[in-house]
C-alpha cells in the first residue's frame, strides 16, 4: 500500500510545487515559502483522507478544508486544480484581473474553496462553526481540518476559538499547523515566540501530537489520522517544515514569504522541482 | 380616550420570544450568543432549544466567525451582543460574514445614548455606519418593540446578512396594532406638504411629538420610519423632497456618517433641499439617564422642531 502510493504523492508534491513557483512568478506576486512548507501535508490531506468530490464540490457531507493561512492559495489552488476541480490550465490567471483565483482564499472561487480568509486567526472559528453544525445536522461522518500557520498562533481569536472548541467537545475538528518557524518579517521566534504551541493548546483542552515531520507522507498520514479519529475533544496536529521547502535557497529564507522570484530564480527553482527544461 | 395604550417597551425584548416563534413556526435556527443572552433576551430560546443554542463566551470574534460557519451548513444564525461588542468585531463580519454573503442575522442592542448610565464606553453611536460601509448587509432600526418582531421575521425569511439594531431604554409603542416592514419602504406615519422629518429607532416616536408641536402651529409636518437603512428607499426621499421642500433627518447616532448622511447623498444627485440634522453631534457620550443623555444630545422633539423650523425657512 504504502510503497505503491508514495510514488504518487511525490509526482503530485513535484507538480504542485511547480505550479505553486509558477503561479507565483507569473503573477509576481503570491506566498510561495507558506505554500511549499504546506504541500505535503496538503497532498496528503486531499488524496488520503478528505471525503470529497471534486465533481460536486457543494456536497453536503463533504469534509471541509479551512484555510486559515489564507495567504497560502498557490498550494490550495494547485492541489485543487490536480483534484480535478478545476483545469490546471486556469492556475495561469492566479491574481490577475478577472480571475476566480484571487490573491487570498475566496469562498466558493472555485467550488472546494469552503471559506474566506485572508485576515489570519479567523479559520479555527469557522472552522468550529461548520463543526458544531455538521453534528446538529447529524453528519458524523464530516470533519473539519483547518490549516494554519504558526505565526498565526500570535492572533488571540485563535484561542479564543480554542477554548470554545474543547468546551463544545468539537472532536469533529482538527487543527493542523504548518510550523515552519517564519512569517511575514521574520523568524516566528524573533517576531514574537508562540512556543510551546502544543502546550498551549493542551492546557485549552485539545489532544495534540507534535514533533512529526510534516514533509514525511508517511509521518503526516499518521499524524492526521490520529486526529481525525481522536474522540471526546477536538485535535491538533502539528508539523514540523521548512519554509520554501523543495527550492534550496527559497527554504528557510524569510525573503521567500511573500516575494515572487525573479526570471533567474524561477529558472533555478523549476530545475530543482525536476520541472521539464 | 378609553382605549389603553400598550405600555412601553425596549426593542431588545423582542428578540427571544420571536426566536422561539420562528422555531416552532418551521425556520431552521441556530442562535450564538456571547455572555449576553439575558440582557439581549435571546437566552429564552435557549430554554426551549437547547441543542439550537451555542455559548461562546465573552469573545465575540470567536462568535461571528463560528456563526459564518454554522451558516454553511444552512442553518439561518441570529448572533447577537451589544453594538460596541459587535464593533469589536468588525473584521470578523467583514469578512467571515459580509463578503461571503453568508446567513448570519446580527441583532445588536444596547445601541445608541440611551443606554446611559454605563457612560462613553457603552453607547454604540458609529454602528449604523460601520454595518452600512458593509456590502451584501441589511440595516433596519425598528422603531419600536412591534417593528423589532418584525425585522427579526424578515430577516429570518431573507437569505443574506442582516443588521438588526436594537436599544435598551422603554420607548412608547408606535404600531400597537402590528406593522409591515419591508425592505427598503419608508413607513409614512403623518402626511404634511411643509417639512419632512425622517426619523429610525428611538427618534420616531419623537418625530412625531414634534410633528404635534409643529401642527399647533400652523406647520403640516411628515414623519418618514425609515427602519430600513440599507436598502434605504430613495424614491420615498425625493418624493418628500418634491412634495414638502424640506428635510430634517433625526437619529440616534454620530451626524458625520449616519442616515443623514446617507439621505443627504441620495437627495445631493437626485433633488437637493434645505436639509438639517437632529444628530448626536460628533461627540462621544457620557453617563447619565437615557433622558438626559438624549437631551445632552439634541435628540429631543424640541430639537427637531427647531431643526424644522430651521429648513423651513431656509427654503425659497
Amino acid at each position: 500500500m504504502v510503497a505503491t502510493t508514495q510514488p504518487d504523492l511525490s509526482a503530485l508534491t513535484s507538480r504542485v510545487r511547480q505550479n505553486v513557483v509558477r503561479m507565483v512568478y507569473a503573477a509576481q506576486s503570491g506566498h510561495i515559502g507558506g505554500s511549499l512548507s504546506a504541500t505535503d501535508i496538503m497532498a496528503v490531506l486531499y488524496t488520503k483522507l478528505l471525503r470529497h468530490d471534486p465533481q460536486k464540490p457543494d456536497w453536503s457531507e463533504r469534509d471541509r478544508f479551512v484555510m486559515s493561512k489564507g495567504h497560502c492559495t498557490p498550494v490550495q489552488y494547485a492541489i485543487l486544480a490536480e483534484m480535478g476541480y478545476f483545469p490546471v490550465e486556469e492556475l495561469s490567471t492566479f491574481r490577475k484581473k478577472g480571475t476566480r483565483l484571487q490573491g487570498h482564499s475566496v469562498l466558493g472561487k472555485p467550488g472546494g474553496v469552503d471559506n474566506t480568509a485572508g485576515a489570519l486567526g479567523m479559520g479555527l472559528s469557522f472552522g468550529l462553526g461548520i463543526s458544531l453544525g455538521a453534528r446538529l445536522r447529524g453528519m458524523n461522518d464530516v470533519t473539519t481540518y483547518v490549516l494554519m500557520g504558526d505565526g498565526e498562533q500570535q492572533e488571540g481569536q485563535v484561542w479564543e476559538a480554542a477554548m470554545a472548541a474543547s468546551f463544545h467537545k468539537a472532536d469533529n475538528l482538527v487543527a493542523i499547523i504548518d510550523r515552519n518557524r517564519i512569517q511575514n518579517d521574520d523568524f516566528v521566534e524573533k517576531q514574537m515566540d508562540p512556543m510551546p504551541i502544543g502546550e498551549k493548546y493542551r492546557a485549552f483542552g485539545w489532544a495534540v501530537r507534535e514533533g512529526l515531520d510534516g514533509h514525511d507522507f508517511a509521518q503526516v498520514e499518521e499524524g492526521l489520522t490520529w486526529a481525525r479519529d481522536t474522540k471526546g475533544q477536538p485535535a491538533c496536529v502539528i508539523f514540523e517544515t521548512t519554509k520554501g521547502k523543495g527550492v534550496s535557497f527559497m527554504e528557510n529564507n524569510p525573503g521567500f514569504h511573500g516575494a515572487a522570484p525573479n526570471a533567474d530564480q524561477f529558472a533555478a527553482a523549476m530545475q530543482e522541482l525536476g520541472a521539464d527544461a | 380616550m378609553t382605549t389603553t395604550a400598550p405600555a412601553p417597551a425596549a426593542t431588545r425584548e423582542a428578540l427571544g420570544p420571536t426566536l422561539i416563534r420562528l422555531q416552532n413556526e418551521g425556520h431552521d435556527l441556530v442562535v450564538v450568543d456571547a455572555d449576553l443572552g439575558a440582557s439581549t433576551s435571546a437566552r429564552r430560546f435557549k430554554n426551549e432549544f437547547p441543542e439550537r443554542w451555542f455559548e461562546f463566551g465573552a469573545a465575540e470574534q470567536d462568535m461571528f466567525s463560528a456563526a459564518a460557519g454554522l451558516s454553511t451548513m444552512g442553518f439561518t444564525v441570529f448572533a447577537s451582543t451589544f453594538a460596541v461588542f459587535a464593533e469589536h468585531a468588525y473584521d470578523q463580519i467583514r469578512m467571515n460574514i459580509a463578503q461571503p454573503n453568508l446567513n448570519v442575522k446580527i441583532v445588536i442592542s444596547h445601541a445608541g445614548v440611551t443606554v446611559g448610565e454605563d457612560g462613553a464606553s457603552a453607547q454604540s453611536i458609529e454602528d449604523i455606519a460601520l454595518f452600512s460601509s458593509l456590502m451584501n448587509f441589511r440595516v433596519i432600526v425598528p422603531a419600536d418593540v412591534v417593528e423589532a418582531a418584525a425585522a427579526h421575521e424578515l430577516a429570518a425569511k431573507t437569505p443574506g446578512p442582516f443588521m438588526i439594531r436594537t436599544g435598551r431604554s422603554r420607548e412608547r409603542v408606535i404600531y400597537p396594532d402590528g406593522v409591515r416592514l419591508q425592505l427598503g419602504k419608508a413607513d409614512m406615519l403623518r402626511e404634511g406638504t411643509d417639512v419632512t422629518i425622517v426619523a429610525i429607532g428611538t427618534m420616531v416616536t419623537r418625530a412625531l411629538d414634534a410633528a404635534e408641536t409643529l401642527a399647533n402651529s400652523g406647520i403640516q409636518a411628515r414623519v418618514l420610519n425609515m427602519a430600513s437603512v440599507r436598502p434605504l428607499d430613495e424614491d420615498a426621499l425625493v418624493a418628500a423632497a418634491r412634495d414638502t421642500g424640506a428635510i430634517v433627518v433625526a437619529e440616534e447616532h454620530i451626524a458625520l456618517t449616519g442616515l443623514g448622511a446617507m439621505c443627504a447623498q441620495a437627495l445631493a444627485t437626485k433633488l437637493p433641499v434645505p436639509m438639517e440634522f437632529v444628530a448626536v453631534p460628533n461627540r462621544y457620550g457620557e453617563s447619565g439617564t437615557s433622558s438626559e443623555l438624549m437631551e445632552i444630545m439634541g435628540l429631543t422633539p424640541e430639537h427637531i422642531v427647531s431643526a424644522a423650523q430651521s429648513a423651513i425657512a431656509r427654503k425659497r
